[in-house]
C-alpha cells in the first residue's frame, strides 16, 4: 500500500522545485494567519467579540496551520518520500505525549498550590 | 516467445525493493532532517515546560501589557507592534532563504549570492530587534533571577491574587530569556552558517561541485529556526 501511494505521489505532484510564484503565494498565507491573529489579539479580544477562551485554541490552530506551511513547502517535505515524511512526522507524536502527561501533572501542582498556601 | 514470468520472480521496483535508498535523498540532507527532528524535541520540551508551569500559576504576567513598546519610538502602549516586525522579518528572511534554494536548483550563482545575502541581512536584523527587545526588559528589571519591583509587577498583572505575583513574574523571566535566548542562539549559529555558505557560493565551491545541495540543507536548518519562532511567538505573546 505504501509503495503504491509512493508511485501516485511522485506522478502525481510536482515533484520539481517549488516555483517563483509558489514561493510568493506561501509568503502571502503565513503573511496573512499571521494578521489574522494580530487582528484577534489586537482588536477582537479586548473588544469582546472573541472571548479569551475560545481565542487561545484559535492561536494555537492557526499556528500548526503555519508551522504545516513552513514544513511542507518552505523545507519541501511534502515532496519528499513518503518514508522519509513518516519517519520525520510519526516521532513528533511523542511530543502530544509529552503536552498530555504534563498538563495532567500541571492540575496537580494547582490542587497542591491551594492545598499548601505559600507554595 | 518469452518465458513467462510467475508473480514471485518479478523484479520489484518499489521503493522498499532494495537496491537503492527508499528515502531518495542525500545522506546529509536526511541527518539535517534527523537533527532537526532532535532538536524540534529539545525546543518542544522547553515549550511544554514552560505551559506547564504556566496552568499551575493562579497568576501570569499579561503579554500586551509586558511587551508594550518599540525600542527607540515609543515606551509604551503599542502591544504586540515591535514583536510583529521581528516575526515580519523572520518569515522574510525564510522566503529569501527559498528563493536560495530555487535559484540553486538553476545553478544561477549569482542569484543565489544575492538571496542569501538578503537572508543574512534578515538574520542580523532579527538578532538587533531581539537584543533591543531584552535590553529594554531588563532596564524594566526582569532578568534570569530577577524582577521588576512590586509596584510595577503590579500593573502587568490582569487579575489573580497579588500574592501569587514575584513567584509567576520570576517563572516568566527565566522561561522567556532561556526559550528567547536558545532560539537566538541558533538564529545567530544560523548566520554564521549562512555566511559560510555564502562565501563558499562566491568562491565557486558549488559550481565545482556541480549541485547546490548545500544551500538546502542549510535553508532546512533556517526554515526551522523560522518554524520554532512560530510557535515562541504564540506561546509568550499572543496565549
Amino acid at each position: 500500500m505504501s509503495s503504491e501511494h509512493t508511485e501516485t505521489h511522485a506522478h502525481g505532484e510536482e515533484h520539481s522545485s517549488m516555483t517563483k510564484g509558489k514561493i510568493i503565494r506561501v509568503f502571502l498565507i503565513l503573511l496573512g494567519i499571521t494578521v489574522v491573529e494580530f487582528i484577534i489579539a489586537l482588536y477582537l479580544v479586548p473588544k469582546g467579540v472573541i472571548d479569551i477562551k475560545w481565542a487561545n485554541p484559535l492561536y494555537i490552530i492557526l499556528t500548526l496551520f503555519k508551522a504545516f506551511y513552513i514544513v511542507a513547502y518552505f523545507m519541501h517535505l511534502k515532496f519528499e518520500k513518503v518514508g522519509l515524511v513518516y519517519s520525520i512526522i510519526v516521532p513528533i507524536l511523542f511530543i502530544i505525549g509529552l503536552i498530555l502527561v504534563l498538563t495532567n501533572e500541571s492540575h496537580y501542582w494547582i490542587d497542591l498550590r491551594e492545598a499548601v498556601p505559600g507554595l | 516467445m518469452s518465458t513467462p514470468v510467475t508473480q514471485i520472480d518479478e523484479v520489484k521496483t518499489t521503493p522498499w525493493a532494495g537496491g537503492h535508498s527508499p528515502f531518495s535523498v542525500e545522506y546529509g540532507k536526511m541527518m539535517m532532517w534527523f537533527f532537526l527532528l532532535s532538536d524540534a524535541f529539545t525546543f518542544s520540551s522547553l515549550l511544554i515546560s514552560y505551559g506547564a508551569l504556566r496552568f499551575s500559576a493562579t497568576s501570569w504576567p499579561a503579554a500586551d501589557l509586558v511587551f508594550q513598546s518599540v525600542p527607540g519610538l515609543v515606551d509604551s502602549g503599542q502591544p504586540l507592534v515591535f514583536v510583529g516586525i521581528m516575526t515580519f522579518i523572520l518569515i522574510l528572511s525564510s522566503v529569501t532563504m527559498v528563493l536560495a534554494v530555487e535559484a540553486g536548483h538553476r545553478n544561477a550563482k549569482k542569484e543565489v549570492a544575492w538571496w542569501m545575502v538578503a537572508t543574512i541581512i534578515g538574520g542580523f536584523t532579527f538578532l538587533g530587534c531581539q537584543a533591543l527587545e531584552w535590553t529594554h526588559l531588563h532596564h524594566e528589571g526582569f532578568w534570569w533571577g530577577s524582577i521588576p519591583e512590586a509596584e510595577e509587577l503590579k500593573h502587568l498583572f490582569k487579575g489573580g491574587e497579588e500574592a501569587s505575583f514575584h513567584v509567576s513574574a520570576q517563572q516568566f523571566a527565566n522561561l522567556f530569556f532561556t526559550i528567547t535566548g536558545f532560539h537566538g542562539f541558533h538564529v545567530f549559529s544560523g548566520v554564521i552558517i549562512n555566511i559560510v555558505i555564502l562565501i563558499n557560493t562566491l568562491v565557486g565551491t558549488y559550481q565545482k561541485r556541480g549541485s547546490y545541495l548545500m544551500i538546502e540543507k542549510v535553508g532546512l536548518y533556517w526554515h526551522f529556526v523560522d518554524l520554532v519562532w512560530v510557535f515562541v511567538f504564540t506561546f509568550f505573546y499572543l496565549v
